[in-house]
């Protein structure tokens, strides 16, 4: 009888517990939960880049895609994108491709940007701005490392350091 | 096994019981000296009072404890009050910086409720969790509570012990020569008019009433539980969106969460106001004392839903769901989506139109529309005359080192940087355009682009919700109501009579609006011969009274 | 039809305070008070006068609603007038029940000053905006204020429980405490009269000030600045000139007006002590002599559980219907939200209290009078002070 009570007690109030640690655990996270998972797959997209040329993200499974998301406007964006080229220099030929993604913006002044910065890496135009729903992007700039499986590895926003870029890129060598 | 308490009736008690659950003898010494029992619960015994002995029994002791339910309510009311201080850092405005907006607005007051964390009370961990233990403290108080209850109920006899009907409030013992039983029979009858359920043994009667009632706050908490389960499902992934969208004229987007299935097009932005001439009389005076009062947001749209199997960034193919008229109070809903009229913002530019145009004589070359949201490299005019667009800024502002930068990507304050090409400059002159503003940064120019006119479109903001928690907080709701109501409409009443030798001992107890009882009572007595019960406490207090 | 709903109005409010003399009659008539049963001929009539009143009123609110084409609960005013309304007639049905005078005399008095204090209000028929466009308008608003209002009997129960039961001969913190809310009562009396005699001379004072952003801003008083704004600059040198400054996160001009109702209060509270020579717990404590203490404290009981399941249906439950319809999210933490939960919060304390601690008489009495506090603050600080999605625009 005694036994019993002690039970249905330690099982209540466990289950009770546990429903709140899970309720304060969410409150705390709930900046950090992000539409694509690590260790999922990435979302496939295709958009073209300003060659004309079309870019399939399954396109490019047994290579590292090293996706970034930017804008024009957007100050840390304009900071990295010079280590990004550097870097996409030492390891297009490692089999790390690098992709990034404008979101919305015009064919102007995407080019004019380009032009300013000599960007020799693919850029595309996420007009609908569908890309930049499906992977969930909030403030720019954001970078996605996907490794040659074609899963996320690493979500990271902020601007990128060019140790750090280097950093990633290793990260998803095959 | 713990001690159990038998009574003299021969009824086994369970440890702590105050009153006997079957016959309502006072089982505890120091409640014998009392004038009246203590009803609450029956005097049956609270577990969680007998057993406290481990550390699990310690914590649930101390949910149990009406006391600390109480003090965690109180808690919670008086730090939601402190949150309404100031308004949350949701209400501020959105561009401000709650670091520094509380203290700019309200100096060293605004600074102490911001780094207390104030601005953000509601979603803070320890107010999270004194909510939650209010949740905790309901299911244990209320288990604690309901098992004893309902054996008490259950177990009750007829013929209460008459201790416990000398205790009641409403008490009298009436000596009669002899008892008529016609006189009975027109109580009970008058008793069943009144709907009580009559129960009889050995000559007394039980007259019992609205049972149910006593449940009432045990379902209402069941109600609120699960409310509270309804709240906490909300930090559960894919239970919960909330996502702005903002949608200019003209725009189909994706609706966002919904894996790219749904798009929507704004066909168009109304804001109206309401017009004294076009309106009820009664309104003239007030729109005339208020200036403009909106009368309508609505935007009308298309729903599509995408229908092929396209992957994101491909032209999807979609198909229409729906043509709507979404206003506030009257939100389109989809599945398990609705969106809902939320903000805008009018005459956001959307083309601008220039004409090359000679500065001494006026003389035009050509006109150019720029489309804000995807301008062309260049404009080409006839006889060789043409403008190229250098660089275009559609959120324009200088930065530190008064470059031309643009702050977004929305054509708040377009600029241009042109270069203008004629048969007298055909290596271009450059001229730097913006709203109000020409920058000529090579000299003095022949040509110059002269502003024709903007096109203007309005922005529509939505809020995308999905709240997969509603129904159950809608369950939770409905129990909590008609818990809260069975408890609070309906009233327990019951009436004892007894016959002991030549006496007939009427007791009655009410678990509120003993108003109401004493009416029936009276109803019920009048003209038996049986004197009706009167009330002990009045007694008392009376007696106080006179004391002083 | 507006002319036609404002004179019942009127006639609402003098029958309103007729009907309160005629209970006090009813209380002092001695004939009365020798035989005990049953009420009077003067409480009679004072019920009829009440019931005839409140039929007035509810004219005034039928009237008004045909006129605006939506129901009168839409601003401030309409809103106070309609609790005072709902005030009446939960008075009416309890009265029938209890038949208490006493509850008369102290019920009509209080839904005279809503109805005064809400008069101070513009009194335009506005047009809703957009939010506002919905039936649940109509649903919550009258739900939320008849829970209120039934909640605010348990406050009158409370005050005439109190002053019988308080020995306010001495000065015990129990009989200085009550007097201190019958002072806030008389204040709400003195910024109805200072508010209505300036009001009628048409008094007006300007000023330029600077707010809080280092915007110039103007401001109008329609009472003396005995405070004036920050950095303020008065435009008006014929009229009264302010005696000190605000500093900017302060709102001058509702301050002065606290000020002023203060002071009023003060003159009439001072006045009242001067020509009664009598704490005003003890002046009126012969007027509930008659009462049965647990009479009353069962008033206030079930005042509570009747009013508390309405309040919740209204004011939460409702409201959260609504506020999930018209923006998007049943519970927004705006501030007129907090304090419904916090109203909620503290009736459900004390039903624990009296259920399960067994607080009755006084203390539970003492909680009625301060769950009325607390609609109060609900109804007029968090209106006017505390900005938010509900705050109506008002001076």
């Amino acid at each position: 009888m005694k036994k019993r009570r002690l039970v249905m007690r330690t099982a209540i109030l466990v289950i009770l517990f546990a429903a709140v640690a899970y309720t304060l655990y969410a409150n705390f996270n709930k900046d950090n939960v992000h539409k694509v998972q690590i260790g999922k797959e990435a979302p496939d997209f295709v958009l073209v880049d300003m060659d004309g040329k079309e870019h399939q993200l399954s396109d490019y499974k047994g290579q590292g895609v090293f996706l970034n998301f930017w804008g024009t406007w957007c100050k840390p964006c304009e900071k990295e994108m010079p280590f990004i080229n550097n870097q996409y220099e030492q390891f297009k030929d490692q089999g790390v491709q690098t992709i990034a993604v404008n979101i919305s913006e015009s064919n102007l002044a995407v080019n004019k940007f380009i032009e300013r910065h000599g960007m020799n890496f693919p850029v595309v135009i996420d007009k609908n701005e569908d890309v930049k729903a499906a992977y969930g992007i909030g403030p720019l700039p954001a970078t996605f490392l996907i490794n040659p499986e074609g899963e996320v590895v690493k979500y990271h926003t902020g601007t990128l350091t060019e140790p750090m870029v280097k950093d990633f890129m290793t990260q998803i060598k095959p | 096994m713990m001690k159990q308490v038998k009574c003299e009736c021969g009824h086994v008690n369970p440890h702590g019981t105050v009153l006997c659950e079957s016959c309502g003898r006072v089982l505890v010494e120091e409640e014998k000296s009392k004038k009246l029992v203590d009803m609450r619960y029956e005097g049956s015994a609270r577990r969680s009072q007998t057993y406290n002995k481990t550390i699990i029994d310690k914590i649930w002791n101390f949910f149990s404890s009406v006391k600390v339910g109480v003090t965690l309510i109180i808690i919670t009311l008086a730090a939601s009050a402190i949150g309404t201080i100031f308004p949350q850092e949701m209400y501020i405005p959105p561009t401000e910086n709650a670091s520094v907006y509380y203290e700019d607005q309200y100096g060293f007051a605004g600074e102490v409720y911001y780094t207390l964390g104030f601005h953000n009370l509601y979603s803070s961990w320890w107010y999270l969790l004194l909510i939650a233990s209010i949740g905790v403290s309901l299911v244990i108080c209320s288990l604690d509570r309901v098992v004893p209850l309902y054996r008490a109920l259950k177990k009750q006899r007829v013929d209460r012990h008459e201790g416990f009907l000398k205790r009641q409030r409403l008490y009298r013992a009436t000596t009669l020569a002899s008892i008529e039983e016609d006189s009975f029979e027109n109580i009970k009858v008058k008793l069943k008019e009144k709907r009580y359920n009559i129960r009889e043994e050995n000559g007394s009667i039980l007259a019992e009433k609205n049972r149910f009632s006593r449940w009432g706050p045990y379902i209402n908490h069941i109600g609120l539980i699960i409310f509270l389960i309804g709240g906490m499902l909300r930090f559960v992934p894919g239970m919960y969106v909330d996502e702005l969208l903002w949608i200019r004229e003209g725009e189909t987007v994706v609706i966002p969460e919904t894996k790219g299935e749904y798009y929507l097009e704004n066909h168009e932005f109304i804001l109206e106001t309401y017009e004294k001439e076009k309106e009820n009389e009664a309104f003239t005076t007030a729109i005339e004392n208020n200036g403009t009062v909106a009368k309508n947001f609505q935007t009308n749209v298309s729903l599509y839903k995408e229908s092929g199997e396209t992957i994101a960034g491909q032209e999807p193919e979609l198909e229409k769901v729906e043509d709507y008229e979404l206003r506030v109070n009257e939100p389109l809903k989809f599945e398990q989506f609705a969106l809902y009229q939320q903000s805008y913002k009018l005459g956001e530019i959307s083309e601008m139109s220039f004409a090359l145009t000679n500065k001494e004589t006026n003389e035009e070359f050509g006109q150019m529309t720029i489309d804000l949201h995807n301008p062309q490299d260049e404009y080409t005019f006839e006889n060789g005359y043409s403008v190229e667009l250098m660089s275009y800024f559609p959120d324009f502002e200088f930065d530190e080192n008064s470059e031309p930068v643009t702050k977004s990507r929305v054509p708040n304050n377009p600029a241009f940087i042109f270069k203008m090409f004629s048969p007298e400059h055909p290596d271009g002159e450059v001229s730097f355009v913006a709203i109000q503003q020409t920058i000529e940064p090579y000299g003095d120019n022949d040509l110059k682009m002269a502003f024709k006119g903007v096109d203007t479109q309005n922005v529509s903001a939505l809020t995308v919700r999905k709240d997969l928690t509603l129904p159950i907080l809608a369950i939770g709701g409905l129990i909590f109501m008609i818990g809260v109501v069975q408890g609070a409409y309906w009233n327990h009443r019951r009436i004892w009579i007894r016959r002991l030798g030549d006496q007939v001992l009427v007791a009655g107890h009410t678990n509120k609006n003993w108003h109401g009882l004493k009416r029936e009572i009276t109803h019920v007595f009048d003209g038996s011969g049986i004197q009706e019960p009167i009330d002990q406490s009045d007694e008392i207090t009376n007696k106080k009274g006179k004391e002083e | 039809m507006v002319a036609l709903s404002g004179n019942l109005l009127f006639i609402a409010f003098l029958l309103y305070l007729v009907g309160t003399a005629f209970f006090a009659g009813s209380i002092k008539d001695k004939k009365a008070r020798e035989k005990d049963h049953g009420p009077n001929k003067w409480a009679k009539i004072g019920v009829t006068i009440a019931i005839a009143g409140f039929i007035c009123q509810v004219g005034y609110f039928i009237t008004r609603w045909v006129a605006a084409g939506h129901a009168p609960v839409s601003n401030l005013f309409e809103f106070t007038t309609f609790f005072g309304m709902c005030l009446v007639g939960a008075f009416i049905v309890i009265y029938f029940v209890y038949k208490l005078p006493a509850l008369g005399l102290f019920t009509l008095p209080v839904a005279l000053l809503l109805i005064g204090y809400a008069a101070m209000f513009p009194r335009d028929i506005t047009p809703l905006v957009p939010s506002l466009q919905s039936n649940w308008l109509h649903i919550h608003v009258t739900t939320a204020a008849l829970g209120q209002a039934i909640l605010a009997i348990s406050f009158v129960a409370g005050l005439i429980y109190l002053i019988k039961a308080v020995d306010h001969t001495k000065k015990t913190k129990e009989a200085i405490w009550l007097e201190v809310v019958l002072f806030g009562v008389v204040c709400t009396l003195g910024f109805i009269i200072i508010s209505s005699v300036f009001g009628a001379t048409g008094y007006k004072s300007e000023f330029h000030w600077i707010d809080n952003n280092n915007v110039e801003e103007t401001l109008e008083y329609h009472l003396p600045a005995l405070v004036g704004p920050h950095e303020g600059e008065h435009l008006t040198p014929d009229k009264f000139s302010p005696l000190v400054e605000t500093p900017g996160i302060i709102n001058a001009k509702k301050l002065n007006t606290v000020l002023w109702s203060l002071f009023t209060g003060a003159i009439i509270y001072l006045l009242f002590r001067l020509f009664v020579r009598k704490r005003m717990t003890l002046a009126l404590q012969p007027l509930t002599k008659r009462v049965n203490l647990d009479l009353v404290d069962e008033v206030g009981y079930r005042s509570v559980l009747i009013g508390f399941p309405v309040f919740t249906l209204g004011a939460l439950i409702f409201a959260m219907i609504w506020a999930q319809i018209a923006w998007s999210r049943f519970w927004g933490w705006d501030p007129k939200e907090v304090w419904a939960l916090i109203t909620w919060l503290f009736y459900a304390a004390y039903l624990h209290l009296r259920l399960s601690k067994g607080w009755h008489g006084k203390k539970s009495a003492w909680l009625g009078v301060i769950g009325f506090i607390i609609i109060m603050f609900n109804l007029i600080v968090v209106n006017l002070v505390i900005a938010g999605l509900h705050s109506y625009a008002g001076s």
